[in-house]
This record gives structure tokens, C-alpha cells and sequence, in this order.
């Protein structure tokens, strides 16, 4: 009883803030609300028993992506009334796609073929009493050693693509450049001058 | 007793949600990134709880390998913005008009 009050409260605060996340007029508010989200969402996850997605979704998503978020919205100088244009106009485009997809999925959903019972059950069971970060840790570096490193891949291109995309270079500033410094040879810089050796020294 | 419907349920709702933000906000390209953020957190929500209730652990393996995908894309999709904003000085999607698409 207790378990299912406290799933509403959380489902009910995640429904919200998503709603919120989508109307919200200013994009920093936006973005405070899919924290809200993000955040209720790992209580979720931590309910039904993936506690270590849950910490991952704070740390990575709240502690690293919408952080990145807020920076690119505030750097922005961004018009906001020009923004909201035709807004009332794509809601009734919108929200008639919106509830039929969920009509449709509650349809799937309450068709009753999704019961865990009638289920095939899967190749790596959950032992009853095991912890979860334990559990992942032995599968992912084992069973999914390829798409494990397959990811560090595409974080490493997702590095890379970021840098390039907004590296610039800007003209008249004074920047150094090392490779120039290195390469540089003591004839480019220094002059000798042979000064005549009978010249009387104070005399102008 | 909390099911697999409940989890099930509360994912349609959040992709729904964020299906709506990508056509309210046709003109706010972050909005959209973040209804993008909100609709994958619904695939997640609906591999956590097969994975929950199906006793299988594959699907928890499969909501890491989003999460990173995800952050990568969020990433990408931001620097895009930045690159954007710099050139046209707008994150209007409408104002991407160049290649005539």
C-alpha cells in the first residue's frame, strides 16, 4: 500500500515536470523542469530495483547533461517571444497525435499479452540476492565486452565532434602558437652588429 | 501491488509527452533536445520494467548502453547549437533553410 502511494506521488511529480519541460516559456525553467523529471525518475528505477541506473541517471544526466543544458541556454542570447510563435497553432497538431499514440499503447498495454506470466523468460536471470551494481558489473564486462567498448568509442567520437564543431579560429587575437615557437632558429631572431673598436666611449 | 502495466503505462505517457514537445516546439531547438532526452527516458522506463518484472538483466544492460548513446547525442546536439547560434544567430529549426531541403 505504502509502495504504491509512494510510485504515484513520484509517477504524478514526473508526469508534471514533463508536461512542464515541454510548455515552459523560458528554456532555463525548461530545463530545471527535466531535472525535476530526471530526478523522479531515478526514485522510479530505484523502486522497481535498478539502483545503480538510478544513481547513473543523477550523476550523468542531472550531475553532467543538463548542466551542459543550462550552459548553451544562458551562453545563447536568445530571442524568447520569437520563439513561441505559432505555438497555439502546432497544439492542435500536437496534442490529437499525442493522445493517440497513448490510446494506442494503452491499448497494447491493457490488451493483457504483456503479462511477465505468459512471458519468455530471458538469457541472464536476476538472482534473488544479489546486489544490482554487483550483478551489472560481472554481465557488462563479460557478456557485453563488445558493446561496452563500442561505447567508449562513441563517447571518444561525441569528444571530438564537440571540439571540432565550436573550435574557431578567430583573427586578430593574440594567441601563441607552440609550433612556430618551437621552430624557430637563432638567425630569425638574432642580429650581430660589428661596432667600430676605436670609438671614444661618452662622446655622442 | 505495483506491475509491469504501471511502469509500462507511465512510459507511453512520458513519450507521448515528448512526441507533443517536438511539435510545440518546432521553433525552440533545445526544447527539442530535451523532448528528445524525455522520449528516450520512456524507452527507458520500458526496458526497466521488462528487466524488473521479467527477471532479466539484458534490459538493464541495454538502458547503460542508452544512457551513454544519449549523453553522446545531447552533446553533439548542443555543440551543432552553439555552431548554429554563432553562424545565423538564431536556434530557429525554420531558419535551417540553406540546403533547401
Amino acid at each position: 500500500m505504502i509502495t504504491q502511494a509512494i510510485f504515484y506521488f513520484f509517477a504524478v511529480v514526473l508526469i508534471f515536470a514533463a508536461t512542464m519541460v515541454i510548455t515552459a516559456r523560458n528554456p532555463v525553467h525548461a530545463a530545471m523542469y527535466l531535472v525535476l523529471a530526471f530526478f523522479n525518475s531515478a526514485a522510479l528505477w530505484i523502486m522497481a530495483g535498478a539502483e545503480f541506473l538510478g544513481i547513473v541517471l543523477v550523476l550523468v544526466y542531472v550531475g553532467a547533461v543538463m548542466v551542459l543544458f543550462l550552459f548553451v541556454v544562458m551562453m545563447l542570447d536568445i530571442n524568447l517571444e520569437k520563439l513561441r510563435e505559432g505555438f497555439i497553432r502546432h497544439l492542435y497538431i500536437g496534442v490529437p497525435i499525442a493522445a493517440v499514440m497513448v490510446v494506442q499503447m494503452l491499448l497494447v498495454v491493457g490488451s493483457g499479452i504483456m503479462d511477465p506470466a505468459t512471458l519468455p523468460s530471458g538469457d541472464l536471470p536476476i538472482p534473488e540476492d544479489a546486489a544490482n551494481t554487483a550483478l551489472l558489473g560481472s554481465v557488462l564486462y563479460t557478456v557485453y565486452v563488445y558493446p561496452f567498448e563500442l561505447a567508449a568509442v562513441i563517447l571518444l567520437v561525441a569528444i571530438i565532434a564537440a571540439i571540432m564543431l565550436t573550435l574557431r579560429r578567430r583573427e586578430g587575437t593574440k594567441h601563441q602558437d607552440p609550433g612556430r615557437q618551437v621552430k624557430v632558429r637563432k638567425e630569425d631572431r638574432v642580429r650581430t652588429v660589428d661596432l667600430p673598436r676605436n670609438q671614444q666611449s661618452g662622446s655622442r | 501491488m505495483i506491475g509491469l502495466s504501471h511502469y509500462l503505462v507511465l512510459g507511453a505517457l512520458l513519450f507521448a509527452l515528448g512526441m507533443a514537445g517536438i511539435f510545440l516546439n518546432r521553433k525552440n531547438a533545445i526544447v527539442l533536445l530535451m523532448s528528445i532526452e524525455l522520449i528516450l527516458l520512456a524507452v527507458n522506463f520500458n526496458f526497466i520494467g521488462f528487466s524488473t518484472f521479467m527477471g532479466d538483466l539484458a534490459g538493464q544492460v541495454f538502458v547503460f548502453f542508452i544512457l551513454t548513446v544519449a549523453a553522446a547525442e545531447s552533446a553533439i546536439g548542443l555543440a551543432i547549437m552553439v555552431a548554429l547560434f554563432r553562424n545565423r544567430n538564431s536556434i530557429d529549426v525554420a531558419d535551417l533553410d540553406t540546403m533547401k531541403g
